[in-house]
């Protein structure tokens, strides 16, 4: 396995070598599969040992799996390579340069600034384990969450209870909804497969008709929550609701805001509890601050729109709508998401005070532009979600 | 090996297609390790073109399955053409012919077959483009994944048709959607960027060389200043190439002679209002005049 190792036959070298590069592919989350492997070996078979950009091109084609796996491979490539064989270092400079990452930078010098920036899974992987410090304060702050009382509930016994119903609504919600696709019998269009094959039977006539109807489909739903100081009191409790709409509905997503936008769909479908508040502990620092929702919802259309959102979603915002931006920008960015959804739901907790009027200059802005604008102080008033999104 | 690259670099150039080097390995290692390419990339890169280009380099015939939302079996793979069935059952009953079972009824001279059955049944092995496969549903795209590693296709009433001949299988995505790792795993995986501006020179060069090498340099020059802007819909090549064509039919020779021009032809490369909106007449007159 040694690489420099001198008595190996040329090609044997060769494929020791790229057997070890496979295997350090893999432990960088590549996709490097068995077939893969044996598919390199070919490869360089082919190309030879000379050529070592066109191995580098091939080897990426076949390993990579995604653009953000296209970004990085370079990198990963010399990284293994210059180790190994110090002598070959003119391989990482020919076919080394990646267009892609220029045109990224670019991207981000014209767009926001870095307090916006949405940070990468690799990001995150690098806090967590560079930064011990960091880890433990994001660990007291999910804590302190834990801790905070849902208005009136005060004991942990009573919490979990919460928790518990928050996750049963979401998926009751779903069951209404895929009941409803059933006792949906009447049918639209004719089958003709079926038609034909009946009226085999009346020597060619149609005479029994069959009949095929559109699915239904379950409605994607799009959780943005504004986790800002002043909806802490929420925060726990729709981060838990939002844990039983990712469980319940396949393709849903989350994701967090305060003065930027965190994507906590991954993390929140973490089925273990344990791991669940590591990783929630990593990505909520900066939370419990203030509020910049025109900013993350500029990011999430930056960022997110084009993959999480479609003719068949349902974007619900929960924010108080206290709000530092321009009620301008605020619309803008709503506009931009209405147009890529068939639903904009928003939730204000503050709706169920008794004395509350929306009145911030945000909601003005932004009342216009959402289909339904409902109280979301407590589990009654989330169950009434149910029909907003049965009728869709 | 080498010659084979050679061969094709020189095929692809000849098809007026510029391939960086790393796309041409890609191209080469799918058919020689008959796996399917995934080409992924912003809108207008260039990606289905890629396709034709690779039909025209292997001489095959292409086939193109064009995905959206919605789209199943019948339409992909194979249908049976029921007015014929029907007529068939009725001439029969009129004329008293005898023997017309309902295998003959299902034989393939009643199957119409869609882009995937057509692919792999085709004699000489094809080419198969599937466009935009993020547009269809995730089912489809786990029934492609079956075809694409058996290359068989089962019809309840035929039986499996087994491949005739394996095509050479290009997707494309924008990413609308997330596609299933599944089928990630099953692909080779190209990303083609926007061009820089040599390969971008290139490319309305070879497109149309009627424009002179001035002009064009101006074009992509003005263009790729455009990239950099905050914009909602990044124009991509074949805007570059559509407003190339919109200022020779201009007869433009430059693009600072009439800046003017330049704004009332910029619909070919902004396509949204919001976009239109974000870049008045001075910010394009100094993009112009940085670009010539």
């Amino acid at each position: 396995m040694n690489p420099g190792a001198t008595d190996l036959q040329p090609e044997r070298q060769l494929v020791a070598q790229l057997t070890g590069f496979a295997r350090y592919a893999r432990a960088q989350n590549f996709n490097v599969g068995l077939q893969e492997n044996v598919d390199s070996q070919r490869l360089a078979a082919r190309i030879g040992v000379t050529d070592k950009r066109q191995l580098r091109q091939g080897l990426k084609a076949l390993m990579c799996c995604s653009a953000s796996d296209w970004e990085r491979f370079d990198t990963m490539f010399d990284a293994y390579w210059e180790r190994d064989q110090p002598r070959q270092n003119s391989l990482a400079s020919i076919g080394g340069k990646a267009p892609r990452q220029s045109a990224l930078a670019q991207s981000r010098h014209t767009g926001s600034d870095a307090l916006f920036d949405v940070p990468d899974a690799n990001a995150l992987d690098a806090v967590g384990a560079g930064d011990g410090n960091m880890s433990h304060g994001g660990a007291s702050a999910t804590e302190s969450i834990t801790s905070r009382n849902f208005d009136q509930l005060q004991d942990a016994t009573e919490l979990r209870r919460m928790e518990e119903l928050a996750e049963r609504l979401a998926r009751r919600i779903r069951q209404r909804l895929l009941r409803r696709q059933r006792i949906d019998r009447r049918g639209e269009r004719i089958d003709m497969r079926r038609t034909a094959r009946a009226s085999l039977r009346y020597g060619g006539l149609p005479l029994s008709l069959s009949f095929r109807r559109r699915r239904r489909q379950t409605p994607k739903l799009v959780l943005l929550l504004d986790v800002s100081r002043s909806m802490s009191v929420y925060s726990y409790l729709f981060l838990r609701f939002a844990r039983g709409i990712l469980g319940a509905f396949k393709g849903a997503d989350a994701f967090a805001f305060h003065t930027r936008l965190v994507h906590i769909g991954e993390s929140m479908r973490e089925p273990s509890r344990r791991k669940l508040r590591e990783k929630m502990a990593l990505i909520s620092a900066g939370w419990d601050g203030g509020t910049r929702i025109d900013k993350s919802l500029e990011a999430f259309n930056r960022h997110y729109a084009r993959n999480v959102l479609g003719s068949r979603s349902i974007v619900i915002i929960v924010s108080d709508g206290y709000d530092t931006g321009k009620p301008e920008d605020l619309r803008l960015q709503l506009q931009r998401i209405k147009r890529r959804t068939r639903r904009l739901i928003w939730l204000n907790p503050l709706l169920g005070l008794e004395n509350y009027s929306p009145s911030t200059r945000c909601i003005m802005a932004a009342l216009p532009l959402i289909d339904i604008f409902a109280p979301a102080h407590n589990l009654a008033s989330l169950s009434e979600l149910e029909q907003h999104l049965a009728g869709v | 090996m080498q010659a084979a690259l050679d061969h094709m670099r020189q095929r692809v150039a000849d098809a007026g297609y510029i391939a960086d080097s790393a796309l041409l390995t890609s191209l080469w290692l799918m058919s020689e390790l008959n796996r399917p390419l995934l080409l992924e990339g912003d809108a207008g890169v260039g990606k289905t073109e890629v396709g034709k280009i690779l039909a025209e380099v292997f001489e095959r015939s292409l086939i193109r399955l064009q995905c959206y939302e919605g789209l199943d079996v019948n339409t992909a793979v194979y249908e049976w053409n029921y007015q014929r069935q029907l007529l068939a059952i009725r001439r029969q009953e009129i004329l008293h012919e005898e023997g017309l079972s309902e295998e003959q009824l299902f034989s393939e001279t009643y199957l119409m077959k869609r882009p995937l059955l057509q692919s792999i049944s085709a004699a000489q092995p094809s080419v198969l483009l599937i466009d935009e496969i993020d547009r269809a549903d995730e089912e489809f795209e786990a029934y492609l994944l079956e075809v694409l590693s058996d290359f068989q296709i089962s019809i309840p009433e035929l039986g499996t048709i087994e491949a005739n001949s394996i095509p050479l299988v290009i997707l494309t995505s924008n990413g609308t959607r997330e596609l299933s790792d599944a089928l990630r795993r099953r692909c080779l995986y190209h990303y083609i960027d926007y061009p820089d501006y040599d390969k971008e020179l290139r490319i309305v060069l070879a497109r149309l060389p009627e424009v002179g090498a001035n002009l064009a340099a101006q074009i992509v020059a003005f263009v790729q200043k455009l990239r950099q802007q905050d914009l909602r819909k990044v124009p991509g090549v074949a805007e570059t190439l559509d407003w190339t064509g919109a200022l020779l039919r201009l007869d433009m020779k430059s693009l600072g002679d009439n800046p003017d021009a330049v704004v009332a032809t910029l619909g070919c490369l902004l396509k949204t209002r919001e976009d239109l909106d974000a870049m008045p007449q001075e910010v394009v007159h100094r993009l112009v005049s940085k670009a010539s």
